[in-house]
């Protein structure tokens, strides 16, 4: 008794594990109850009960209440999608005038206007794609195709790529110095070398829309937000939501929205770019001093010199950081965005998956991880580079980089206009190095993924099999096994039992969400590999970051190579993992490792070294050693920024867990890559993405209550 | 020139959610503990002074003492919750927004303790921010800079940014910039107290040598005592949003109002602070050859003083003789009068 006296805490988990557990054994697994592979809606069973609302049939398998929740949040998927083909088909119709016909026809008014977004979007993408590759469509939307037959010379020919090539380069040495500009020009080559050229300016042409138009919509909302408390506090719950939504699960009501192309794409990717664009110019804005914005007033700005004077230039360095992020999340989702037709890099990586033809996969990835380290780069150092006084220099070294560029074009210009000469016969290859005319390596890696499976293939089969047996196909049993009642208590009762009443009501919220909605089992199967790869992550996280952190050099080092590692689309990560486990849970799982490990390893080294230097010493002169020193002092302090970490890593494995159901896997990522291909899937897509959300946000609401309440505790910040 | 240049009655600043409707409620008595337990916190209680033109106001109080929430009243970056501020007669708080920014831009002046310069800006850019809001041309606001920065002495640095100068230059760039625009009164929150103390004692001289030539009307606020006596026509000494009293630094010292106010003066160099004035006797007879001013600091004349045997003549300005002083009177000044005195 004493004991528990002294730890209530204790006392209280042990109870409420003790009921969580009593609640297991006591609810019987009903003898109807298996695991759902189909949808219900679409299953006709006997045995299926079905209830009317709203007007919407919902059919379903009916259990205990206690083993599993009735979805009575079924309907809520069929009415968004009913909704959105109403908005879209007979909502308040218009009178439009018609060009073709030259008459007036009668449209709904949201088709009407996003019809008209698209056919913006569309122009403006076609635009920079055409000055970047060459065409004729913006020419023609200003003229006509008659006008063009009769003048061909008005084609837009397209940059060279040299000249691309150099710009690239000098924009980078002005960015940051020679050595980015030379990753830039190398990179550059590299692309057109090995024939990837068009998709890769596709992809960039893709970026130069959604990135601008991100900026300044995220920019607007971030003053909006700073301004006026309403505004932000309408906005964070989205806010919130979106940053924990998987990327791909926002494609679907894209699809209905905007249909299947790049102006789709770039406008849902302004959805998913623009939250973190508003986060970081609202902390940026709230970082600037008081002092200054007083000194701004007391210098007579009236509000809207004080915002564009004094406050934004002020928080130049957040914001810019936000653009990084912008661009950073941009480029991922021009990746993904295959999924719906954009064309570019990411749609050969796509295809070149689907024909399992990993040498093509492979080559396509590089590049999409090359330009994805070249853009964070160049953008980060944007964002570090100070300004430099050039009031008294003369007309030459102000405008150097002008000039320079200016005798690139030339320069370019002339070897494209001598390799007409040199290749008359062929490509010019001064000018653009078309598709499938680069040099390939994709046959020497197909060889080399054949050679892998013949070679190890026994032995990674035995792996595994027993991975499967024996430790994945208990765990999901496990998970399964759990009575919805239990669940729900466990987690309301973890909420109590940390942030207090007010976390409790939150997380059973979103509990109660998933619960109700048809697809708990699912959730369930997400969960179980999330909960397996954050696992492991954070093992191998901890370790290895608390190992490099023992050395400074080793510790940048890791920082490094969790910086890049963190710049590619997490898309890419399934390229390795086939080329070396092919197509099992096996390769998901290990991709979900790969790729949330970064945050555990990144949050392990930065928590330990957030620890004060003079607590280190002070440690030091108490005598203690190595060994002490970490588990008495560095540990206990560093502890609530690692578990931030792994708040990072949970939303990193479920995005990756999501995404693995392109390979193949039975969890909610399946529904969702399912959804795609519907035609009423927007409002089972979107459902499933809220679901997704809502897990992370649980484990997010967890964590956060828990170390906020650590680091009163400890008096840190 | 007629009346205070700024004259507050009865400010009062309470920050909380029902602050007003719990000032109204009080009657002017408002009690800082009951305030509290309502989730009231009261920055300034009751305040009421005049500062006549030319004249340099030293505020002086510790930390969460509301000598900057005062400041900021008058400044009206915060809105006063009650009482009645006029800034040349002019009623401050029923200013609009435009004639604010007016007076901002043509009247005031203000110096930060953490610089508050604006990064982006070069050394000549931030001093002519101001003159650039007001939308003065480039031309002339430059060349204006220009002389500023000359008279704070960084010539030079023009076209250095912020982030390239040490905290002392940082703040010479603050205070340019407050007086860019020629201010009638200048506000100056602690500017110096982010400094360290070889550079602090340098610029408060500088201070003192800018304005001799600028007799600007001033409110200072500062925490550190020896500085509000070295530099101030009159001290308030605020305690918990009240002023605990407001005079020159000699009759502080002399007549402390407060057993805390009595608690600062303690440990306070007299001869540093006293002058031959405030000690001297009425007495004319029985002098020596000697003679000081009135106006001396007993720090500088005591040795001449005590190395007399007679008594010395103290002179007016015009050399007449006002009074004495005598070595036993100043040896009972700087040691006389000290509790830990044995």
């Amino acid at each position: 008794m004493e004991f528990f006296k002294k730890y209530p805490k204790t006392f209280q988990w042990l109870f409420l594990l003790v009921v969580f557990f009593a609640l297991c054994f006591a609810i019987e697994v009903p003898e109807t109850y298996k695991f759902i592979r189909g949808q219900a809606e679409f299953v006709k069973d006997p045995n299926q009960s079905s209830y009317v609302f709203l007007g919407k049939e919902v059919r379903y398998y009916a259990f205990d209440v206690f083993w599993r929740l009735p979805p009575l949040l079924g309907w809520l998927p069929i009415w968004i999608n009913d909704s959105l083909f109403f908005l879209m088909n007979e909502w308040m119709p218009i009178e439009v005038w018609n060009e073709d016909t030259q008459e007036y026809k009668s449209r709904p008014l949201v088709l009407q206007i996003s019809r008209n977004i698209t056919a913006f979007m569309t122009f403006l993408i076609q635009l920079i794609r055409e000055i970047l590759l060459g065409g004729l469509e913006t020419i023609v939307a200003f003229t006509s195709w008659d006008w063009i037959d009769k003048n061909p010379w008005a084609e837009l020919p397209g940059l060279p790529w040299t000249i691309v090539a150099a710009g690239a380069a000098l924009l980078s040495y002005k960015l940051s110095g020679k050595g980015l500009a030379l990753f830039a020009g190398l990179t550059m080559v590299y692309i057109s070398i090995f024939g990837q050229w068009k998709p890769s300016m596709q992809t960039l042409s893709f970026i130069l829309v959604a990135a601008p138009l991100s900026f300044i919509f995220g920019l607007g909302l971030g003053i909006a937000a700073f301004k006026s408390k309403r505004v932000e506090k309408a906005l964070y719950p989205i806010l919130l939501v979106m940053q924990t939504m998987p990327q791909y699960a926002v494609l679907v009501p894209a699809l209905v929205l905007f249909g299947v192309g790049d102006h789709a794409a770039v406008i849902i990717t302004m959805v998913v770019a623009v939250p973190p664009m508003i986060l970081l110019t609202i902390l940026g804005l709230r970082a600037v001093p008081p002092e200054v914005i007083e000194a701004g007033r007391m210098s007579g700005c009236n509000n809207f010199q004080l915002m564009f004077k004094v406050l934004i230039p002020t928080a130049r360095r957040d914001i810019l950081i936000g653009v990084n992020q912008v661009i950073m999340v941009c480029f991922s989702m021009a990746v993904i965005s295959a999924f719906i037709g954009a064309k570019g890099l990411g749609f050969n990586l796509l295809l070149a998956l689907n024909q399992l033809n990993i040498g093509l996969a492979l080559e396509a990835g590089l590049c999409i991880s090359l330009i994805a380290i070249l853009l964070d780069k160049m953008s980060l150092a944007w964002a570090n580079k100070q300004e430099d006084y050039f009031g008294n220099l003369t007309f030459f070294e102000r405008n150097k980089n002008l000039l320079f560029f200016a005798a690139t074009v030339v320069i370019g210009l002339i070897l494209a206009y001598i390799g007409t000469f040199l290749f008359k016969d062929t490509f010019n290859y001064l000018f653009e190095i078309p598709h499938n005319k680069g040099i390939s390596t994709a046959d020497f890696w197909n060889k080399g993924v054949d050679w892998i499976f013949e070679t190890f293939f026994v032995y990674i089969k035995a792996f595994n099999t027993w991975l499967i047996q024996e430790v994945l196909q208990p765990m999901r049993a496990l998970y399964l096994r759990m009575p919805a009642i239990a669940t729900i208590v466990l987690v309301v009762g973890a909420g109590y039992l940390i942030g207090g009443i007010r976390s409790a009501l939150v997380v059973c919220g979103l509990t109660l969400f998933i619960a109700l909605s048809p697809w708990w089992d699912r959730a369930l199967v997400t969960t179980y590999m999330a909960t397996f790869g954050v696992i492991v992550s954070c093992t191998i996280g901890f370790t290895v970051g608390t190992l490099c952190f023992q050395n400074k050099h080793s510790a940048n080092f890791m920082l490094g190579v969790c910086d890049i590692f963190q710049t590619f689309p997490s898309f890419v990560y399934l390229i390795p993992v086939m080329m070396l486990f092919g197509i099992t849970d096996t390769s998901v799982l290990i991709a979900v490792i790969v790729y949330a490990t970064i945050p555990a390893t990144r949050y392990t080294i930065e928590g330990l070294r957030s620890v004060p230097a003079g607590l280190h010493d002070a440690a030091t002169m108490s005598g203690v050693n190595k060994f002490q020193r970490l588990t008495k002092i560095e540990f206990p302090l560093a502890f609530p920024h690692m578990m931030l970490g792994i708040n990072q890593t949970i939303v990193f494995a479920l995005f990756m867990v999501i995404i693995g159901a392109f390979i193949g896997t039975e969890d909610l990522g399946q529904y969702i890559l399912k959804a795609l291909s519907d035609k009423k899937g927007a409002g089972i897509g979107l459902t499933l993405g809220i679901c997704v959300a809502f897990i992370a946000l649980i484990f997010d609401n967890l964590i956060r209550a828990y170390v906020q309440k650590r680091k009163k505790h400890l008096g840190i910040d | 020139m007629s009346g205070p240049v700024i004259k507050c009655e009865n400010v009062y600043k309470i920050f909380g959610a029902n602050a007003e409707k719990m000032l109204k409620d009080s009657n002017g008595n408002v009690d800082a503990k009951t305030f509290q337990e309502n989730g009231c916190i009261v920055g300034v209680n009751n305040a009421s002074f005049e500062v006549a033109k030319g004249e340099m106001l030293v505020v002086m109080g510790l930390s969460g003492s509301g000598k900057s929430t005062l400041l900021r009243c008058i400044s009206r970056l915060t809105d006063a919750t009650g009482g009645k501020i006029f800034i040349e007669g002019q009623d401050l708080l029923q200013l609009n927004n435009k004639d604010l920014i007016d007076l901002r831009r043509n009247k005031m002046g203000m110096v930060f303790q953490s610089f508050a310069l604006l990064p982006h800006k070069t050394v000549v850019e931030n001093i002519a921010f101001p003159l650039q809001i007001k939308g003065v041309k480039t031309e002339y606001s430059i060349s204006k800079a220009m002389d500023m920065v000359k008279l704070v002495g960084l010539d030079g640095r023009e076209n250095y940014f912020p982030r390239e100068l040490s905290g002392g230059q940082q703040q010479r760039v603050g205070i340019a910039r407050s007086l860019a625009v020629e201010p009638d009164i200048w506000f100056l929150d602690e500017p110096f107290s982010a400094l360290d103390p070889l550079i602090r004692k340098e610029m408060q001289d500088e201070f003192l040598r800018l304005q001799e030539k600028l007799q600007k009307t001033i409110m200072f606020i500062t925490h550190d005592f020896d500085e509000a006596l070295k530099l101030a026509d009159r001290i308030a000494i605020m305690k918990d949003g009240i002023i605990e009293q407001l005079d020159t630094p000699a009759n502080i010292v002399l007549n402390p109002a407060t057993e805390y106010v009595r608690k600062f003066t303690e440990e306070v160099p007299r001869e540093k602070v006293l002058l031959i004035e405030d000690i001297m006797d009425k007495t004319k007879d029985n002098l020596g050859d000697l003679k000081v001013s009135k106006d001396e600091i007993i720090e500088n004349v005591a040795e001449k003083i005590l190395t007399q045997e007679k008594s010395v003549a103290v002179v007016d300005n015009n050399n007449d003789i006002i009074g004495s002083i005598n070595p036993a009177k100043i040896i009972n000044t700087v040691f006389g009068g000290r509790k830990n005195n044995i």
